[in-house]
């Protein structure tokens, strides 16, 4: 492999890896205050795009995607409050069955909503074809907007769970629900705040990510998949293991490309998981300890 | 007050009277297995609004040789088990006249015998030439051939002095009939496939596999041929890689929704269309041009989409059936043999030559080549 | 005969009954998806004693289904003529585990016989589940989610992106599959009836064992483990060993289904190994009930009765959801917690009390 291919598989890598992030993190914030899994995060992604879509048919660009961030943050507070809210003595088990209905309720009603077809926000910056040439690569500039995107999130919510007491209330809940309410935390209000908080954060990285994926009605499944790999690898409620695993996912299935098929990535991709976590149960960051607490 | 309200509803029935011939003597069933849902929707969902549209408009105008036609449409997700539950229950429970898709190949190589069996006609609108050839008698298919499209392009690349290239095909049945045709007629026509690929049809980037193929240096040209909405990303992937690779397309990429998704990217893409695409360039007196023109009317003005060559695949099927039943009456056996029979019978897809061992009827004719310039579809010129 | 096993005689007379009402009313074309949704149902009653009684989740079932599926259906179809003289084909001739025959369009075919590929396609999914068992099992919570979800994915793309199993177009063509002289597991309309009883007979017993395994003593142990796996780990039970005794019984039953179903069908498509296939049935049981044998079964046979009827249209996954959600927030037992095992008779009575009271009182 010349050094010059290597890079660009890199970079390649680096892009999955961005994008599978960003959606982990969506996932971290709901897991890190209820201690479940939402699995209709990636219709989270979808609505952010698709609505971005629609609206910046009517305003620009950044005011089209900061509206869509907000509608999809109701969408997340009414799913929460609708839903989630109503779970007599919520298992965990019963909590994915819930919301892996409201994912499949939100994608057909996208689809009755905006048919089947495909469409995507222009690029923020230049068109379809620009390209930056760094060294001997190439790099469109989304790229460097999805991955400067997914820094700055990482950041400010480590910022906020660490350094905010909203955030730490937050995690407070998560870790130990009974102690929190003891304390005075509203614990309702915190689970509803992580829904509005994720949902916002799916939706922005669902526009970002909208000119190189395309939106669909039915794109947010296979992101939210590659996005629970991403969480499970790097450790739930990790939010820097989700950047170290989304990076170690995308970047496997980059160079998997030069040894299989590109048919079969993924099977590839997912087997390397599947061996982590058989060496690491709890992923490459996750503690052993703060898993115990959440099982079905 | 009371007045105009009785004078609203007496225009009410009168319209209504007017509209539905009083009493039908007879109707037609004809099934419809289409995926309307699921991952081929975008396939499904224009076959399905299609025949909807018509079935309105043939009994707006009296029928099928005066029998009112009654549609039965079911939805299978693009599910072969569900193509196959709803098939036996369009043929054993409804008894259909005849039936119209399945959308994939899958789908109608999973109830090919079950129609064999109970000797109905099928009429698929999935383009993979396994469905049609080894020949089966009762089933048909309306999309142009494979091998067709695989001979324009190769056509296309000798002129271009194009010898060595690289496929790359969606995960979906077309791709893989697509990526037979290839490798059978490309020795043929002295063209060597030096890599091939199959992309998933929900990629979201493919810029790994592009970088993999931009560094063989012997690929002079890419053929990508897919009818999922990720061949666009290709196209965007290689423009973005500053490679200026020729890049050729498949008849798949007749919707211009893909064109718009790709941009720029799309502009100079070579592919072979059907006249659907280039209906209004049409020389006037053409056969398909008046049909071509308003079906795209009646469609966009109905449905506020763009009319597709997907569409007009079951907008064929129908076509086909009502002429069959017209000729050979509701006779399943007598429309068989109707459609063998017909001869230049034009259609959206093709002018349409049926006879008792070519269950498709389109030649090479069927296809011309086309480009993309300034994000329209226009006839390709040549370099 | 335990009060628990009364209820086949029920559901039995149930199954003669539904197939004499079509017979009587002209209809026995219901029949057709009442066999597919007892296959499917196999999968399920499997799902929900390895969910309810073992406390494990399988996000990856439609996998097991699929191998059992895409093996048999592989074997069956696929030409070894190519290999005829190659030791391993001869050798497997001699035994009598391979047909010799003839294919849609009359060309000469050598493949494996249906009941070889059965029992090959069954080992196979087992071995597979036994592998997979041992680490996936020691996985909690949401990592044991991911892994069996990730197995899944493995057998979609296999699937998907091999040629031997047909990439997007699946397999078709698989020939019928000889159980008896005159019995024979496929779609022909002829064999319909016949084909009804063979698959509610596999359910039924399918059940039936289960039902023994959920009583006998490792069963009572299964139910210590959904609800202590410490306690059960006291008591002197060996924990890991009966969760993977479950998974791979589980597994089998799957494998069983997706074989037969794919006899039935005359082939598979990649459809029935994709996620959304696993999501669906481990919504099914949770619709039924968790620890609800019954429930599960009976909501496996409904819905996917419905289902494959196309009564809900181009709706079908959106009617899903909602079945699903509404389920989980006011019966998060399961439908038929709604009237609890046993206890409906006690509620009758007590109805019944309170109306004779009300009569009396003023």
């Amino acid at each position: 492999m010349t050094s010059e291919l290597f890079l660009q598989y890199l970079v390649a890598g680096i892009t999955y890896g961005s994008i599978y992030t960003v959606v982990a993190i969506g996932f971290n914030i709901i897991y890190n205050t209820t201690g479940i899994i939402n699995f209709s995060q990636g219709e989270f992604v979808m609505l952010g795009g698709m609505v971005a879509i629609t609206l910046h048919n009517f305003m620009a660009l950044p005011l089209a995607i900061l509206l869509a961030v907000l509608i999809t943050m109701a969408v997340g507070a009414a799913i929460e409050m609708l839903f989630i809210r109503r779970l007599r003595s919520p298992s965990v088990l019963r909590m994915i069955i819930v919301t892996i209905g409201v994912s499949i309720l939100i994608r057909e009603v996208a689809l009755h909503l905006w048919g089947s077809g495909v469409r995507s926000l222009p690029y923020f910056i230049g068109n379809e074809i620009t390209t930056i040439k760094l060294g001997p690569v190439f790099v469109s500039p989304q790229v460097l907007w999805v991955v400067g995107t997914c820094l700055v999130m990482v950041v400010l919510l480590l910022l906020f769970f660490q350094a905010t007491s909203l955030g730490r209330e937050m995690r407070a809940c998560a870790a130990n629900r009974v102690a929190a309410v003891l304390c005075g935390i509203e614990t309702r209000n915190m689970v509803t705040l992580s829904f509005v908080l994720s949902a916002g954060i799916g939706a922005l990285a669902g526009a970002v990510v909208s000119p190189i994926t395309y939106s669909q009605y039915d794109n947010g499944t296979g992101l939210a998949i590659k996005g629970f790999t991403v969480a499970i690898l790097g450790g739930l409620g990790n939010s820097l293991g989700a950047v170290a695993g989304g990076l170690l996912l995308g970047v496997v299935e980059a160079f998997s490309v030069s040894v299989v098929p590109l048919a079969f990535q993924d099977a590839v991709a997912i087997a390397v998981l599947l061996l982590i976590l058989f060496v690491r149960p709890h992923g490459l960051f996750g503690s052993g300890a703060t898993a115990a607490m959440k099982e079905f | 007050m009371s007045v105009l309200r009785a004078g609203i509803v007496g225009a009410a029935i009168a319209l209504w009277v007017a509209a539905a011939p009083a009493a039908w003597a007879e109707t037609i069933k004809i099934g419809a297995l289409l995926a309307v849902t699921g991952p081929s929707s975008f396939l499904g969902g224009p076959e399905a609004r299609t025949l909807e549209m018509m079935v309105e408009q043939i009994n707006a105008a009296g029928g099928i040789t005066g029998k009112k036609v009654e549609l039965l449409l079911r939805d299978t997700a693009g599910n072969p088990e569900k193509a196959i539950s709803l098939g036996k229950q369009l043929l054993e429970e409804d008894k259909v006249l005849a039936v119209v898709g399945p959308s994939s190949s899958g789908e109608t190589m999973a109830i090919k015998k079950l129609f064999e069996d109970n000797a109905t006609p099928l009429i698929s609108c999935a383009a993979a030439e396994v469905i049609v050839n080894p020949l089966a008698s009762w089933v048909f298919k309306t999309p142009q051939n494979d091998s067709s499209a695989a001979i324009k392009i190769f056509e296309e690349m000798k002129r271009q002095g194009i010898a060595r290239i690289a496929v790359l095909v969606d995960n979906s049945g077309f791709g893989k009939a697509g990526r037979e045709q290839l490798q059978k007629i490309a020795p043929e026509h002295g063209i060597t496939i030096v890599a091939a690929e199959v992309y998933d049809a929900k990629a979201t980037d493919l810029s790994a596999v592009v970088a993999k193929i931009k560094a063989n240096a012997e690929v002079q040209g890419v053929i990508n041929w897919s009818v999922v909405p990720a061949q666009s990303i290709v196209v965007k992937n290689i423009r973005q890689a500053g490679w200026q690779v020729p890049i050729f397309q498949s008849h798949g990429f007749g919707n211009i929704k893909y064109a718009e998704a790709a941009g720029v990217a799309a502009e100079g893409v070579i592919f072979p269309g059907g006249h659907i695409l280039m209906a209004a360039q049409l020389p006037d007196g053409h056969p398909q041009k008046s049909l071509l023109l308003k079906y795209i009317a009646d469609y966009e003005g109905r449905y506020k989409e763009t009319a597709s060559a997907f569409g007009g695949y079951a907008y064929d099927a129908l076509t086909i059936l009502r002429r069959a039943i017209e000729i050979g009456g509701t006779d399943k056996a007598k429309i068989r043999s109707a459609i063998e029979g017909l001869r230049d019978l034009p259609g959206t897809s093709g002018i349409f030559n049926f006879s008792p061992t070519d269950h498709n009827g389109l030649g090479l004719d069927a296809f011309a080549m086309m480009t993309v310039k300034d994000g329209k579809f226009v006839p390709y010129q040549g370099k | 005969m335990s009060a628990k096993e009364f209820v086949f005689l029920p559901v039995m007379a149930a199954v003669v009954l539904v197939q004499l009402f079509t017979a009587a009313s002209d209809s026995a074309y219901y029949l057709t998806q009442l066999t597919m949704a007892a296959y499917y149902s196999l999968l399920i009653v499997g799902l929900c004693v390895l969910m309810g009684y073992a406390g494990q989740i399988s996000l990856g079932h439609a996998g097991f289904f699929a191998i059992g599926g895409y093996l048999s259906a592989g074997l069956t179809t696929r030409d070894l003529l190519p290999w005829a003289e190659s030791p391993v084909v001869r050798s497997l001739d001699a035994l009598g585990c391979l047909n010799h025959g003839q294919d849609l369009y009359g060309a000469q075919l050598l493949t494996v016989a249906p009941w070889a590929a059965a029992a090959a396609a069954v080992l196979a999914a087992a071995l597979v589940a036994l592998a997979l068992g041992v680490p996936v099992l020691k996985l909690k919570g949401h990592y044991l989610a991911m892994a069996t979800l990730g197995f899944g994915i493995i057998v979609y793309r296999l699937v998907l992106a091999s040629e031997y199993f047909g990439e997007a177009d699946g397999i078709s063509g698989v020939p019928g599959f000889p159980l008896l002289p005159g019995l024979t597991v496929s779609g022909d309309s002829a064999g319909r009836v016949a084909n009804y009883y063979v698959a509610w007979m596999v359910l039924l017993v399918a059940v039936l064992l289960l039902r023994h395994l959920i009583d006998s003593r490792p069963g009572r142990a299964l139910r210590a483990i959904h609800g202590s796996p410490e306690a059960a780990d006291a008591m002197g039970v060996d924990v890991a060993r009966y969760k993977l005794k479950v998974f791979v019984l589980s597994a089998v039953y799957a494998a069983l289904a997706g074989v037969l179903m794919t006899h039935y069908n005359g082939g598979i498509g990649p459809s029935e190994a994709g996620v959304m296939k696993s999501v669906r049935w481990v919504a099914i049981v949770a619709v039924g009930g968790m620890a609800h044998l019954w429930g599960a079964l009976t909501m496996g046979v409904l819905l996917n009765f419905l289902s494959l009827r196309g009564v809900f249209g181009s709706y079908d996954d959106a009617v899903f959801a909602l079945i699903l959600i509404a389920i989980m927030l006011y019966a998060p037992g399961g439908i038929f917690s709604l009237l609890p095992d046993g206890r409906w008779r006690e509620r009758l009575a007590s109805l019944a009390r309170r109306g004779k009271s009300g009569e009396a009182a003023p």
